[in-house]
């Protein structure tokens, strides 16, 4: 061949023969460790919530020890055997088991329709690549195309749920400056309270649906200046969040130990009131 | 294992394993070469194949990190040679570089990576609005700057194809070759779709024919990028996210009945353009038997204030890939 004209194209095979190494994996560096992190600590978490949420006690510090402190896996607690004060009245008259099952429904609806999630947990407990570069375990793959992997496509409905209970979370955030008996005041639980607030702030606000719905899905910024300065501000947090998910997730279970500790009388709460 | 430990960097050597072979198989071969500051893979390849091994076959061209030409996976990594310094690589340890695994083999170190080409053949090319007439004046397209630097991103990619060779999806099963079109094209796809310019409306196309819910977001083709696109975050999820506006969002599907909203038409996309002025015309407009093109900049009287971005650089005047 002398020039390009002699040049003939050569057909294209799809497929072909990979010639390469056929072990699972070359990589030497130690990529299960991540993992085994991932893996443990969801798993941890999974099993202390699932506790936390059929134990149905110890969730609500009321006027008895001069505080105002829920737990956030049973706010709003709205069924009839919620503990007094706990509520701010009953709606649902017909779930008689614990009420925080009827609220985690939605968290937890949330996390697992989560971007950053599904990252987490195809990885570390579905193998869907266990890592980079390392074989995956499965003989045949159809992602997220069949049912029930398909419902991660609603995951925009949970985001809504979460900012509800977001909303309310602040609230109770800030109803924890009352202490009955002494007024206003402050303590170590109304600060934990606050902090998970924010944090729930920062994961939602952080999440890819709410920086497509915000803005990410217009087609001309030009013409939505405003939604164009949200996105634009919403795109450093999306960048931080899978920060602010493992965060915000730690945050919420300890904070639930913490109203858990005091309400049982295990712990004080200090603080001081005006 | 002591034997493992091959790189002496007392005496200065490094052992290389490299994969030797083809279509019939193969096997690693040790190759203990000198150790020099500085170098990248691609350096200690060359001096291989200049010193023991002159029939190792390696693809390479810029040296650059720009061409990407040297994909390979060093130390079971997916990586550029070229971009790879042997001192970032552990000590005492051998290095290994094997050709990339998705793609069939050719020989040695270099694969036959025209899966990527047949894929690029389906994307559907850039389909602008038509020219307003003041840009036809002007001779090219005018956009806003905040309107286009979301494609831009994507302009970045050098098709090294180290994402299509990390991406699960195609690397552990063959068979969704036919019907993926991997994260490079989901790239490409997004860049088209957030174009301003661009009016094909391609959400359906992603969804059933180039697999983009086969994609479970493990995120390891934004790892392995050599230009540090976000492809992930930036390109697959706001595909995904677009794909669930039109396909999975009973409010959004409500809200475009009640609206009586439907795709895009190329007209309905000119009056969505920033310039003013009079409505959209052919471009074979001629000024005074001039042909429009040919007045050039001078002609661009009126335009609009602000950034104005050039449609050719981000591809607006240019060719598919291929």
């Amino acid at each position: 061949m002398t020039s390009l004209e002699e040049a003939t194209a050569t057909p294209v095979v799809l497929g072909g023969v990979r010639g390469g190494p056929t072990v699972p994996t070359l990589r030497q560096d130690r990529w299960w460790i991540q993992q085994v992190v991932t893996l443990t600590v969801l798993t941890a978490f999974v099993a202390y919530a699932s506790w936390a949420a059929f134990v149905n006690k110890s969730y609500y510090v009321g006027a008895a020890l001069h505080r105002d402190l829920i737990s956030p896996f049973y706010s709003p607690c709205l069924t009839e055997s919620c503990v007094p004060g706990s509520h701010p009245g009953t709606i649902i008259t017909w779930w008689t088991i614990s009420p925080a099952l009827l609220i985690l429904i939605f968290p937890l609806g949330f996390r697992m329709t989560c971007y950053y999630y599904r990252k987490a947990y195809y990885r570390s407990f579905w193998l869907a690549p266990p890592a980079c570069a390392v074989s995956d375990a499965h003989g045949s793959y159809s992602g997220e195309t069949r049912f029930p992997l398909l419902l991660q496509n609603i995951h925009r409905y949970f985001f809504y749920a979460g900012l509800i209970f977001n909303v309310i979370l602040t609230i109770d955030a800030f109803v924890a400056f009352r202490q009955p008996g002494n007024g206003i005041g402050f303590s170590v639980g109304t600060a934990v309270l606050l902090l998970n607030a924010l944090l729930l702030w920062a994961y939602s606000l952080s999440c890819h649906a709410c920086r497509h719905l915000c803005g990410g899905g217009v087609k001309q910024f030009s013409r939505s200046p405003i939604r164009h300065r949200i996105w634009k501000a919403l795109t450093p947090l999306n960048a931080r969040h899978m920060l602010f998910a493992w965060m915000s997730l730690l945050f919420v279970a300890f904070t639930d130990f913490y109203v858990r500790l005091v309400a049982s009388g295990t712990i004080h709460d200090y603080g001081f009131h005006f | 294992m002591a034997e493992e430990i091959i790189r002496n960097t007392a005496s200065g050597e490094v052992t290389m394993r490299l994969w030797r072979g083809d279509a019939d198989g193969g096997e690693f071969a040790e190759y203990v070469m000198p150790a020099q500051e500085g170098e990248v893979v691609l350096d200690v390849i060359h001096r291989v194949q200049a010193t023991q091994a002159p029939d190792l076959a390696c693809r390479w061209n810029c040296k650059a990190g720009k061409c990407g030409s040297c994909s390979a996976e060093i130390n079971g990594r997916p990586a550029l040679m070229c971009m790879t310094r042997m001192d970032a690589l552990p000590p005492g340890e051998s290095v290994t570089v094997a050709p990339m695994r998705t793609f069939p083999i050719l020989r040695d170190l270099v694969t036959d990576v025209s899966y990527n080409y047949e894929v690029a053949k389906r994307i559907p090319p850039f389909e602008p609005r038509p020219k307003m007439a003041d840009e036809v004046l002007a001779g090219g397209y005018r956009m806003q700057q905040i309107d286009v630097e979301r494609s831009q991103e994507f302009r970045k990619c050098i098709e090294c194809y180290l994402c299509q060779d990390v991406c699960h999806v195609i690397r552990d099963h063959e068979e969704n070759k036919t019907a993926f079109a991997g994260p490079r094209f989901f790239a490409r796809s997004a860049e088209l779709e957030m174009h301003p310019l661009d009016v094909n409306d391609r959400r359906e196309l992603l969804q059933k024919e180039q697999g983009l819910g086969k994609c479970n977001i493990t995120k390891c083709c934004t790892e392995v990028c050599p230009e540090h696109i976000k492809i992930t975050d930036n390109a697959i999820i706001p595909l995904k996210e677009r794909v669930v506006d039109a396909s999975y969002d009973p409010v959004a599907w409500l809200g475009r009945k009640i609206l009586k909203r439907r795709k895009r038409t190329p007209v309905e996309a000119t009056a969505d353009a920033p310039a003013t002025g009079p409505a959209a015309v052919q471009p074979e407009l001629e000024v005074h038997g001039i042909p429009a093109p040919e007045l050039g900049i001078a002609a661009m009287v009126g335009a609009p204030s602000g950034d104005v971005a050039s449609a050719s650089a981000t591809g607006a005047d240019e060719a598919p890939p291929e």
